[in-house]
């Protein structure tokens, strides 16, 4: 497969990106809006090409516990789902995590709570970057604002998830997912062999053991509290270098501006248009996108001279908290945004901006 | 290279009606043409029999937001459309309508109306399939944003191979669109 140039939905550049970036299998369950992924995965037949497996499980439960198998044996497995079905696949990430197993589980978000509305939300910020399930543990978020990015984040985050042995989430929203732009795919890579599996991953991967090498176990449970803190040690350091490695951000006309837009996802893109609305008006507005929620872009933000913040999330205000670590006491910190699968538009966005900072 | 452009349009109508066809077609036609385009549904329960639409953004500039609330163009094919976007055409925008089924015709002074008997036509053609061509063609003609033979290239690229022997008759529609377009003189 060589470079191509399409007009694709975020759901369908997510899976071309698993066939070409060596995937080894797809276990996932049907959800608006982002079941073209699994339906993309079956006109592909990458089984036929590839060897990817792709399985419509029988519930969210099944896929991650599909998910978990396969990547205790050092396979490249994805999932995707939108937030109710994200909520069920809490206890395999947290057992995942706990294992330190790698996988990619792609969020196509929808407003919510409960079942919600199947139109776009960003509503599981919380969920992604706070309590992705139990326990004390940290996924590396990435957050895409484009179909481009719908595609090349797969290949982030299977770098990313097998440098760290941990889950990575890809939290999308259903703007991004439904949207159709341009996308480049690249060449396709192979899938790794068994042979070089069971050479690169061998010491934790259930490849076979050999005669006369220790077996590896993949597990989540230590009854021994002093070994089970240990582990959460072991773990804690993991994100630390996490937060120190990995922070992705992007900033649009912030050098100048008296205040600035937050937002990721179809939130940016949104904003970004606010912010030019602005910049026609007169008024010095920048645009701050964080591309990881976790670790989030806490010095890059504090770096920002603006006397105001405004982040603006498709939510009651989740992000905003971040903002506010950030920003601290010396600068104004507010938050917009529609809830329940209601969009706010770019007019909407700059006049909640000029409503909150400009009168005070 | 292509002339600058930033057109931000919606087409509005049933489900059925090949909305959200005609919108990738367009976005298509946009990509042949070497713009940035962007292509966003309203997806979910509308598409299955209720009102559609879709938002199309063809620019000469990277596409900053695939939401906009206010169109440079809109296509409306039905009243429940009408009623709801023909005050969110930007003054001096156009204003593309299929009277079929409209019983409250638009008003706006400021922007340029057209219409397109589009339905009837095609009804009585035998073209009801090529309906949502001989809308296009209409759009093409009044806000040339693409040229007539990208938008044959674009339809070509969205519609499956199996269905290729059908691209004359498109482009017959997409032409007799264009000649069965009239402004409106309020």
């Amino acid at each position: 497969m060589e470079q191509e140039i399409k007009l694709l939905k975020g759901n369908e550049a997510v899976a071309e990106a698993a066939v070409r970036c060596g995937c080894d299998g797809y276990f996932g369950y049907p959800i608006t809006p982002q079941s073209e992924i699994l339906e993309t995965l079956m006109e592909l037949r990458p089984w036929e090409t590839t060897g990817m497996v792709v399985l419509q499980a029988e519930s969210e439960v099944a896929a991650i516990n599909m998910i978990y198998g396969g990547a205790s044996t050092g396979k490249r497995v994805l999932t995707s789902s939108s937030s109710p079905g994200i909520s069920l696949m809490g206890e395999g990430l947290s057992y995942m995590a706990g294992a330190e197993l790698p996988c990619v589980v792609v969020n196509v978000s929808r407003g919510g709570p409960g079942l919600g509305t199947i139109q776009p939300g960003q509503s599981d910020y919380f969920l992604a970057t706070r309590a992705g399930g139990h326990g004390d543990f940290n996924m590396i978020v990435l957050a895409p604002n484009s179909v481009q990015e719908m595609y090349d984040f797969i290949f982030t985050a299977f770098d990313l998830a097998f440098r760290y042995r941990n889950p990575v989430m890809i939290l999308s929203d259903g703007v991004i997912g439904q949207m159709m732009e341009k996308v480049t795919l690249s060449p396709a890579l192979p899938r790794r062999t068994q042979q070089e599996i069971a050479r690169d991953l061998r010491s934790w991967a259930l490849t076979g053991k050999p005669a006369g090498e220790r077996r590896n176990i993949v597990t989540s449970v230590q009854l021994d509290p002093h070994v089970q803190e240990g582990v959460n040690h072991r773990l804690q350091a993991k994100y630390k270098a996490m937060r120190e490695n990995e922070v992705r951000c992007e900033s649009f006309l912030c050098e100048d501006a008296d205040y600035v837009i937050v937002a990721y996802g179809c939130s940016a893109r949104i904003s970004r248009k606010a912010v030019e609305l602005a910049r026609e008006a007169g008024l010095r507005v920048g645009l701050f996108r964080p591309i990881t929620l976790f670790p989030f872009p806490y010095a890059e933000l504090s770096a920002l001279n603006a006397r105001g913040f405004l982040s603006v999330e498709l939510s009651a205000g989740q992000m905003v908290e971040d903002v506010r670590l950030s920003v601290g006491c010396r600068a104004r910190v507010e938050h917009f945004g529609r809830m329940g699968g209601v969009i706010h538009s770019p007019n909407e966005v700059f006049e909640a901006l000029t409503s909150k900072f400009t009168d005070k | 290279m292509s002339a600058k452009v930033n057109e931000e349009m919606i087409i509005a109508g049933f489900g059925g009606q090949g909305v959200l066809s005609m919108g990738k077609i367009l976005a298509y036609s946009g990509m042949m043409q070497g713009y940035e385009v962007s292509w966003m549904p309203a997806y979910g329960p509308e598409m299955r029999g209720g009102t559609a639409n879709v938002t199309v953004v063809v620019s000469s500039d990277p596409v900053s937001s695939p939401i906009v609330q206010e169109f440079d163009t809109a296509i409306i094919l039905n009243q429940q459309s009408m009623d709801k976007f023909e005050s969110m055409v930007k003054p001096g925008g156009a204003l593309i309508y299929d009277a079929n089924g409209i019983t409250r015709h638009p008003t706006r002074a400021d922007v340029d109306i057209y219409i397109i008997d589009a339905t009837a036509e095609a009804a009585s053609r035998g073209l009801l399939r090529m309906f949502n061509m001989m809308i296009l063609g209409s759009y093409l003609t009044v806000r040339p944003v693409v040229t007539l033979e990208n938008a044959v290239r674009g339809l070509s690229k969205s519609l499956p191979e199996r269905l290729h022997h059908t691209l004359p008759d498109n482009e017959r529609a997409l032409r007799l669109g264009g000649e069965l377009i009239r402004k409106v003189v309020l």
